[in-house]
């Protein structure tokens, strides 16, 4: 009788703590607020006034009348402290952000029910870890890349097949060392990219998750590190310096996104882009929102935009990066072509590990380090410590 | 009475002006605070009501994963300045800070030295124009000029190559801590734009020292048998040094809080602003970033009162 109680009093506590997650998460849409403010990366949200042929948020404006205002973000950091301090609808996020926001209660569960295109979803992405906790989704695909090689053409007789010539010292194909010559991210999330390089190289470490490191492996990446501070003259934090430092400062192979590739080629530097065979690590980006959005009917209406109409395919073109809905590759929606999106590294998908945020409890281990100390040990290893 | 009340000639004009203007006149207490609380106020709520909500801050600490701020007193933060990593950035900085300011003052003694003595009508402009016109240029567009000049494939490199004294510079670079891979990336390069940069706020204050000098004080000096190096040491730096005082304290803390141009040349060693900045704006710890701004104002309270007992204000 007693157990009988008991099994009834934790079935429904059970229930109402299922009943509270559920009504945090909108059950219809309402009549749009007539306005929405949006966290973005440079570049993401574009209305056509960098260029008129790239707009993808006017058609969204005269269909729901949701003003668009926009606060672009230069980093993942940046973005959680504005949506620390509050004000805003979306974000969109990357993983090494959006996990931070979900514990910090900074986002609300999305319904996917009320997201239409939600099943034009790339598979691959719908349940995406960095999104997805314990089955409960907390944001919209919206974009993802690479983070590739960028080399030069003219100091590599082949193309590079591996990372070791941005971490190792090795002589290149025109017979000089890469000393001096080759450029890293000056982000804590770097790091990433040295444990992902010991995967392959040092196996022995048993490093599963190139975002999970416990303390021995992390030290192993930080030497790694230590040494690559020797190669490197100057870190990478403004995509328009390290242009430049291609241009006037002799550098010839970086970690960099297609974006900086794009415009040297366009200026006539001789520079390419490999995803080597290490794989690489990639960023993949959510559209959240807020957890107490003042206009959740707007974001939910730009919930359904992002994933139906242009935005898709223009913004992959745009940023040269891919689309979360594979069709938007294809169907003609923008002016994306499939021979675009598997150069901006569709296909390449299996080698990408994405970004997401370090956590102490973590999944392929028991202890992992946490992304604070990845934070002050980067700026350590920049230093010459 | 033949002297008639000089008032009652006058019309009596009552309207409110008048009457504020005779309150006023009556008490002139009440005009000197009605003048002065606004810039009272100003100073202090929006002046120093601002650095005290910053100090408040760094008296709290974040949790590290949400990035969220812990609203309770600790002195964590400040502790946290003393892990080797932080202290490291504050060494860099007041080191770049103290060879900055020591080579401007030596550089810019003799130019306001002769702007001071020797300067006389059309080079007095010439002289004000090349020191002020730095100034009237936009700050980033002399760094990225730098940054193009000191650049591996840049015009020093090019000018060194036609001088066949390439040798000279590579030797340099090879150097440790002060080399690197071409001067833009070295810490050379960060000092040199430093030193370009505050220039102008160093020869200003000595040039206004030198001329306060009279110059009949050297003479006698010199009748009284000094050497010209003695003069210098025991009358003329003596005198000047409130103006040099005065440079430096604007070229030390200036490179105590500059974040741009370590950020463009240099080897992306962080200097303290760019600490500052970084964790501010982009990790969102306003505690340790308000706790590395307290770094500056302390330093500069030791550096004014070194410079106190010295003497330096004596002769203000």
């Amino acid at each position: 009788m007693k157990t009988q109680f008991l099994t009834a009093v934790v079935a429904s506590f059970t229930a109402a703590s299922v009943a509270t997650t559920s009504m945090a998460q909108m059950t219809e849409i309402g009549e749009g607020e007539g306005e929405l403010s949006i966290v973005a990366w440079a570049g993401y949200i574009e209305r056509g006034e960098t260029d008129p042929a790239f707009d993808w948020v006017t058609g969204f404006e005269e269909a729901t009348g949701c003003m668009v205002s926009v606060k672009t973000a230069n980093t993942s950091d940046e973005m959680v402290a504005l949506m620390n301090e509050g004000g805003f609808d979306l974000v969109t996020a990357s993983g090494d952000a959006s996990l931070r926001m979900i514990a910090g209660k900074r986002v609300q569960a999305i319904n996917t029910d009320l997201v239409p295109s939600w099943s034009t979803v790339d598979d691959r992405l719908k349940d995406a870890p960095w999104h997805t906790v314990g089955g409960v989704h907390y944001g919209v695909p919206y974009m993802w890349g690479p983070n590739v090689l960028m080399y030069n053409t003219e100091a590599f007789a082949e193309p590079p097949t591996s990372w070791s010539v941005v971490f190792e010292e090795t002589t290149l194909g025109d017979g000089e060392s890469n000393a001096g010559r080759v450029q890293a991210y000056d982000g804590p999330i770097h790091i990433a990219d040295a444990a992902l390089y010991l995967m392959t190289h040092q196996p022995e470490l048993g490093i599963e998750d190139p975002y999970e490191l416990t303390q021995d492996q992390y030290d192993a990446a930080l030497d790694l590190l230590r040494g690559q501070r020797e190669l490197v003259s100057r870190y990478w934090h403004d995509a328009f310096i390290q242009i430049d430092d291609f241009k006037n400062e002799g550098m010839v192979a970086s970690g960099s996104w297609p974006f900086q590739v794009n415009l040297l080629k366009a200026d006539s530097v001789p520079v390419a882009s490999v995803i080597p065979e290490e794989g690489a690590t990639g960023w993949a980006d959510t559209t959240m929102l807020h957890a107490d959005s003042e206009h959740p009917n707007c974001a939910y209406m730009w919930f359904e935009h992002q994933l139906s109409s242009n935005l898709q395919s223009d913004l992959s073109v745009w940023f040269g990066a891919v689309p979360s809905v594979p069709a938007a590759c294809s169907d003609g929606r923008g002016m994306q072509t499939q021979e675009g999106c598997d150069a901006n590294g569709l296909d390449q998908f299996e080698k990408i590990r994405f970004w997401k945020t370090p956590v102490t409890q973590c999944e392929s281990q028991g202890e992992c380090v946490p992304y604070y100390r990845w934070v002050s040990d980067y700026i350590g290893v920049i230093g010459g410590r | 009475m033949t002297i008639a009340d000089p008032r009652a000639a006058l019309p009596r004009t009552d309207s409110a002006a008048t009457r504020v203007s005779d309150v006023l006149w009556r008490r002139p207490t009440l005009l000197l605070v009605l003048l002065l609380t606004p810039p009272v106020l100003w100073l202090g709520i929006i002046y120093l009501g601002s650095l005290f909500a910053l100090l408040l801050q760094s008296f709290f600490s974040i949790d590290h994963f949400t990035g969220l701020i812990n609203y309770e007193f600790t002195l964590r933060t400040y502790a946290e300045l003393f892990t080797p990593t932080n202290f490291d950035i504050i060494l860099r900085t007041v080191t770049m800070a103290a060879c900055a300011t020591l080579a401007s003052a030596i550089i810019a003694f003799p130019i306001a030295y002769y702007a001071a003595r020797f300067a006389r009508g059309r080079w007095r402009a010439v002289f004000y124009i090349g020191v002020m016109m730095p100034l009237w240029s936009s700050y980033l567009v002399k760094i990225y000029a730098w940054k193009l000049i000191l650049a591996k494939e840049g015009i020093l490199t090019w000018a060194l190559e036609k001088l066949h004294l390439l040798w000279l510079l590579e030797a340099y670079l090879s150097l440790p801590v002060v080399g690197g891979n071409s001067l833009s990336v070295s810490p050379t390069g960060t000092f040199i734009v430093f030193v370009y940069v505050w220039m102008p706020f160093m020869i200003l204050p000595i040039q206004a020292a030198l001329e306060r000098v009279p110059a009949s004080m050297l003479e006698a000096s010199g009748d009284l048998g000094a050497r010209p190096g003695q003069t210098f040491r025991h009358v003329l730096l003596p005198l000047a040094l409130p103006g040099v005082v005065a440079g430096s304290i604007f070229t030390f803390s200036l490179t105590l809080g500059d974040y741009i141009i370590p950020q463009i040349i240099g080897t992306s060693r962080l200097f303290i602003g760019q600490a500052v900045y970084q964790h501010q704006g982009i990790a969102g710890n306003i505690p340790l970033a308000a706790a590395f701004a307290v770094v500056p104002i302390v330093i500069m309270g030791i550096y004014l009162t070194i410079a106190r007992r010295m003497g330096a204000f004596d002769a203000l």
